[in-house]
């Protein structure tokens, strides 16, 4: 019972706070609704028993994803009036869309079943939490079965660095670097000591 | 847990991944321009892991847990997936060095895209085809951005960046549907729930052939097949050329050779849920690749289309199935890939006073400017057109006989016809070269790597009918791993 009160108030709170992200007139406004959302889909998770994946989310999205948005919208000079153009108009073919989707999903969730043999298909079934918690039960998996995944990924995040790098990195002329060695390296004789009178300057 | 056996397999792509990241850091290090050395090592690197592969042998190993396999048909898939990439990169450094947009980064990044395309042809999990996926994806949205300072480059980068993110989501709420499903990722698994292992046949539900259809769908993008294929034209004339030629071989030949995996390993028992989404992509892509071809002036828009309509002509021997089938597939892939380098090689070669052109109608009068190059790309047209005594002619004749063995009849029929008309633009180029009045000719000479890769292809193409036999056989113990009951 109470933990379906709590479902219902994260579930509901999420919902509606999806819904002010779109509908907000502010888009730093709409930012700040995102990370409610977060949260309220980290509660979610919480409620699930996925605790590392509700903490993860808090700390990637709202600690880096959603503070970025934040940073990249009060940055751009985006007018809101043009922005907020033909929003009205995209409305009942985007709804309808949604609908059409809706309905295509519930077909096919209506006639759903299961493998008959799935349990012993699940190749890492996971660990009630007296055995093991979440986030020690991913990590023993991540680096045994699953260290070729691991390392791809780590590939795949690499190589964007590298398109990212490639993509928007410019040499640029006249940009005075702070060389350390160099200001080391300064002699003595280029500091020149003098002894000035009061009153009377250079 | 990690075994030290564990490590043989996957030793071709260990090696690459640490020569990617030993080769980054030494262009990172060197100061001077290095994209001559690095390309070079490259070139070396993607060698020397043509000679791991093949030492691999030709027994079937499993590693990590499952998640890969190494077998005759991944073995032959990366030979080809290598030979294209060394080839690529061989043939971009010219134009880099001509455009003065070279950076150690390009190839580099081919590398990784090659390793990419290695651990989609050896996945056995779908999440292992994922990451394959993407880490080859990606770095093909980076190349086809790669001359930022081009409108065209960086709007077809972005182009196909959307729509592969797309894809990619699609491919991946199909798998999450199967996963749903059956409650595992593997091949073997998946393959076991719907062969029904323990007696009782499973009728696949709504849910699972939602997920195949999406699985397919999400795939069918990345090769570029009819009605997924809007981005390939777009992409392929704004990306430069090198990368051009790059995209059109070497992702290909690992991405059929992904899908011919994933159709016959987990779904192979679902043929008759899958054929007919297979038919239909096919003949839409002939179609497709044959009509829209006809009225391009572009020759790298005229080539997209073209490889659309290729990729018709494959998915006919996907559509038939079984090792002959898949056979005629993979010997389609090899001849393809030679036909698509040479021709690529001729079109890098296009340029007059220094300028890269790109009209069809700029190789007006070749045969008399440049007799040599004109016969090659003669050749080369042909080949793809299916005239006889070339390769082309072979790749068609395997994947409809296995199409007639099959008895997708209709299916034969519509691909020939489409062949008679892709026949017409391809000979109209041989018509241009050889009977319009030249208005500029194009530079000579070519230079080095152009000329051995234009050599090389017209050489294979032309001996193929002479001696078929290593290609063929080949590709008939490579298909046949596939097929463990048959064999």
């Amino acid at each position: 019972m109470f933990t379906a009160l709590i479902f219902y108030m994260f579930a509901g709170i999420a919902v509606g706070s999806g819904v002010m992200v779109i509908s907000s007139k502010n888009p730093v406004h709409s930012v700040l609704w995102l990370i409610l959302a977060f949260f309220n889909a980290a509660g979610l998770f919480l409620l699930l028993g996925a605790e590392f994946l509700a903490m993860v989310l808090v700390v990637v999205y709202v600690g880096a994803v959603a503070v970025l948005f934040l940073f990249v919208v009060m940055m751009l000079d985006i007018n809101l009036v043009e922005f907020r153009e033909g929003f009205l108009q995209y409305l009942p073919t985007g709804a309808l869309i949604g609908v059409v989707l809706m309905v295509e999903l519930l077909a096919m969730l209506g006639g759903w079943a299961f493998a008959p043999d799935i349990d012993a298909l699940i190749k890492a079934p996971t660990p009630t939490l007296d055995q093991a918690s979440n986030t020690v039960a991913l990590g023993k998996l991540i680096y045994t079965n699953y260290v070729y995944l691991f390392q791809a990924s780590g590939l795949v995040l690499l190589v964007a660095m590298i398109g990212t790098i490639l993509l928007t990195h410019r040499k640029r002329t006249g940009v005075r670097k702070q060389v350390i060695a160099d200001q080391v390296n300064r002699s003595s004789k280029s500091v020149e000591l003098r002894k000035v009178q009061t009153g009377r300057g250079i | 847990m990690i075994k030290t056996l564990d490590l043989v397999p996957v030793l071709p792509e260990i090696f690459m991944a640490v020569a990617g990241l030993a080769l980054l850091m030494l262009g990172v290090f060197r100061k001077e321009d290095n994209t001559r050395p690095i390309s070079v090592l490259v070139i070396l690197v993607l060698g020397a892991a043509m000679m791991l592969v093949s030492s691999l042998g030709a027994e079937k190993h499993l590693a990590f847990n499952g998640l890969f396999v190494a077998d005759r048909f991944a073995g032959f898939a990366k030979g080809l997936v290598l030979l294209a990439s060394a080839f690529s990169v061989a043939m971009s450094l010219q134009y880099l060095e001509k455009e003065r947009i070279g950076r150690f980064e390009y190839p580099v990044l081919v590398l990784f895209a090659t390793l990419g395309m290695m651990m989609m042809v050896s996945a056995n999990d779908f999440m292992s085809l994922y990451l394959g996926l993407e880490l080859q994806s990606l770095s093909l949205y980076i190349l086809a951005a790669y001359q930022r300072d081009s409108l065209k480059s960086t709007e077809s980068g972005i182009k196909y960046f959307v729509l592969g993110a797309l894809a990619s989501g699609l491919l991946l709420y199909g798998v999450s549907l199967l996963y749903g499903f059956a409650g595992t990722t593997s091949f073997e698994g998946l393959h076991n729930v719907f062969a029904g292992g323990d007696g009782h046949h499973v009728k696949p539900g709504l849910g699972i052939i939602a997920g195949l259809v999406f699985v397919v769908a999400g795939l069918s993008f990345k090769l570029s097949a009819v009605p997924f294929h809007m981005w390939a034209p777009d992409v392929y004339e704004g990306a430069p050329t090198p990368v051009t030629s790059f995209f059109a071989v070497a992702p290909k030949i690992a991405a059929i050779c992904l899908f011919v995996r994933v159709m016959t390993g987990p779904f192979g028992d679902l043929v008759e849920q899958w054929r007919q989404v297979v038919v239909f992509i096919s003949i839409a892509s002939m179609f497709v690749g044959a009509f829209a071809a006809v009225v391009q002036t572009n020759i790298k828009r005229l080539m997209a289309y073209s490889s659309i309509g290729h990729v018709g002509f494959i998915l006919v021997g996907v559509a038939a199935g079984g090792e002959l089938g898949i056979q005629g597939v993979l010997i389609y892939l090899a001849i393809y890939l030679f036909m698509n380098l040479g021709t690529f090689a001729v079109i890098l070669s296009m340029r007059q006073k220094g300028r890269l052109v790109e009209g069809i109608s700029d190789l007006a009068g070749l045969s008399k400017t440049n007799p040599v190059m004109a016969f090659i790309m003669a050749a080369l047209m042909f080949s793809m057109a299916g005239v006889p005594p070339l390769a082309g002619f072979w790749g068609k004749f395997y994947v409809f006989m296995a199409a007639i063995e099959a008895h997708l009849y209709t299916l034969s029929i519509l691909g020939i016809l489409s062949s008679v008309v892709s026949a017409f633009y391809y000979l109209r180029i041989i018509k241009i070269m050889y009977f319009d009045d030249a208005a500029e000719p194009l530079d000579r000479p070519v230079g080095r790597s152009m000329a051995l890769v234009m050599a090389v292809s017209t050489l294979v193409i032309l001996a193929f009918t002479l001696v078929p036999a290593p290609l063929v056989t080949g590709a008939k113990a490579a298909a046949a791993v596939l097929f463990p009951a048959a064999g």
